[in-house]
């Protein structure tokens, strides 16, 4: 049987918060329920293994960062780089989250439901089989995707116009997939657009699908959109910036 | 890093400090426990029309008579006395906090548009510059700061800021990065009508600072939050300029986004960025400033700090995080986050 464990997070310290999951994982749950969460930073910081870690509040900054294996799903908004540097794992934002989000992610998830700030994006990076994915429902700001290196950003814009320019600022790897046209003018130097083919559809498919299933949306339309694609229009954007070679 | 809140009440309706001293200590990882601050509007009611000069003294009886004997140059000192402090355990005082409850002679400043304000400003810098030992931390009317260096409630609990109530409140936790140990250095800085609280750092600290100074400013802190201060009330001030355009001339819209805009619009953001180029702010910053009739916030144009904006009934607030909303307001009414460029700007109902 699933062995669940409740904790109530009002007025506590993130440290002694963080020990307690931690010891929670260390004795096996299988699901952890953080109530009256306000804040608290660094949730589910280095975890390993395979539990869901239910955050019922506004979480802190950093929440899920090197993360490998656990899903985290926050029932609220998450402030600054939600799924920093994850390794793998998936984590699920009912609400929206601030700047940085999935900063130098290097695998697994991170589904926001509505907006998220700045530089989302920022850095994710690529190798082998391990390949992040950002999914964004509502709309992102500026710099999104900034120096890319890797990984897959798509950004859905389920409420409203994107006002996001500069996408794609040093973007050297990777590809940020967002629904509907994006002006020219609002790419970064060093970023281009392309237009999806069927094969990029079929692949982006499954994600958009268990993106629509975790929020309790109607998938197919969202699967049917036109989206552009965007990707490094060289693997060394700046390479004439700071030195003459 | 730092971490800033503000809030303020449309309606004028007063609320203690105790309220914002949890939403700052909320942030208390964005602080390094050497500095924090807060500035209060509404404080002192019964000296409402007297400029409240909150003083730091290094050695309370020398540099109080020189300073006495200042204001008394200038002015009428209609009460004087010791702010009242408790000894906290983690707070060693280094200095003596005074108020005065003054009265300038508007006469002293013939020609000025606001003959008081210039003599304030006039005896705030030649008190701070000066080596009475004395720092002038507040001067405003019905307004007063209460800073020290140390956490976010010890020094809350030092000046036992919730025997206060005002209308907007600004409040400040420090990641000192310079001069620790010195109590007028953490944020709020406050000239007259005008405090301010940042979260950052200007890069172009010394183009904006030889420009104020340009003015008959005098900086002493070397703090940015001071030369901020200064800026905004030269602009709006003796400029004449509205809220909005001042802060459009500190932190204007990049060029190519100027050349986006409609043409009338293009032509007054150029003027802007042509008039005010030595004022332009440039690095990372989130700044919250307010009047006695408003707050407001902006952000740099690269949007390298963060600004979280709640609304609540006849609240407004804007803080680094939006906990710190939320301990103060749990059921705030909606949260965003402001775009760069997208100055949040909230008065007080006249």
């Amino acid at each position: 049987m699933a062995k669940q464990v409740k904790i109530d997070a009002k007025g506590m310290h993130y440290t002694p918060l963080n020990q307690q999951i931690r010891k929670a994982i260390e004795d096996g749950a299988d699901e952890i329920i953080v109530d009256n969460v306000l804040g608290q930073r660094f949730i589910g910081n280095g975890l390993r293994g395979n539990a869901t870690i239910r955050v019922n509040g506004v979480a802190g900054g950093d929440l899920a960062m090197f993360m490998s294996g656990p899903t985290v799903i926050v029932n609220g908004n998450a402030e600054h780089a939600p799924g920093n540097t994850m390794d793998s794992g998936k984590v699920v934002i009912h609400g929206s989250a601030g700047d940085a989000v999935a900063h130098s992610m290097r695998g697994g998830k991170v589904f926001v439901r509505g907006d998220i700030g700045y530089r989302g994006g920022i850095h994710m990076k690529q190798f082998e089989t391990q390949r992040p994915i950002l999914v964004v429902g509502g709309s992102a700001q500026t710099f999104l995707g900034e120096y890319m290196a890797g990984g897959l950003l798509i950004v859905l814009g389920l409420d409203g116009v994107m006002k996001a320019r500069e996408i794609g600022s040093g973007i050297h790897g990777g590809e940020i997939i967002i629904r509907g046209d994006v002006d020219e003018a609002c790419l970064a130097a060093g970023a281009k657009k392309l237009p999806l083919t069927e094969e990029d559809r079929a692949r982006i498919a499954p994600v958009i699908r268990e993106f629509a299933a975790d929020f309790g949306l109607d998938a197919e339309p969202l699967v049917n959109a036109d989206y552009t694609r965007i990707v490094p229009a060289s693997a060394r954007p700046f390479a004439g910036k700071y030195t003459w070679e | 890093m730092c971490g800033i809140f503000g809030v303020m009440d449309k309606r004028r309706q007063m609320m203690d400090g105790s309220g914002i001293r949890d939403a700052l200590s909320m942030m208390n990882e964005r602080g390094s426990g050497e500095g924090a601050g807060y500035v209060a509007y509404g404080i002192y009611p019964d000296y409402q029309d007297c400029y409240a000069l909150h003083i730091f003294f290094d050695r309370a009886c020398e540099s109080r008579a020189a300073v006495e004997a200042m204001l008394e140059q200038w002015g009428t000192i209609e009460c004087g006395e010791a702010i009242p402090t408790y000894d906290q355990p983690n707070l060693k005082a280094n200095c003596a906090p005074w108020r005065y409850f003054f009265r300038p002679d508007a006469s002293l400043a013939p020609g000025s548009a606001s003959p008081e304000k210039d003599v304030i400003a006039n005896l705030v810098m030649q008190i701070n510059a000066g080596t009475t030992g004395a720092e002038v931390v507040s001067s405003g009317k019905n307004v007063g700061v209460f800073k020290a260096s140390g956490w976010p409630e010890d020094v809350a609990n030092y000046y036992r800021i919730e025997d206060y109530e005002g209308y907007i409140w600004l409040a400040h936790n420090r990641y000192a990065t310079s001069c620790p140990e010195q109590w007028e250095r953490p944020d709020p800085f406050n000239l007259h009508d005008w405090s301010v609280v940042e979260n950052g750092k200007t890069t172009t600290y010394g183009a904006n600072r030889r420009y104020v100074e340009s003015f008959g400013y005098t900086c002493s802190t070397g703090t940015d939050s001071e030369v901020i201060a200064y800026l905004i009330d030269l602009l709006t001030r003796k400029h004449g300029l509205a809220i909005d355009l001042a802060i459009r001339a500190l932190a204007p819209p990049y060029w190519d986004e100027i050349d986006r805009m409609p043409e009338a619009e293009q032509k007054l953001n150029r003027a802007l960025r042509f008039a005010y180029g030595s004022a332009t702010m440039n690095g990372p910053f989130t700044v919250v400033a307010a009047n006695p009739d408003m707050m407001v916030g902006f952000t740099d144009r690269g949007k390298l700090r963060p600004m979280v904006v709640g609304e609540c009934g006849d609240r407004l607030y804007i803080a680094s995080e939006e906990t710190a909303i939320r301990a103060m307001e749990p059921c705030v009414e909606s949260i965003v986050r402001p775009a760069a460029g997208e100055p949040v700007i909230g008065r007080v109902a006249p």
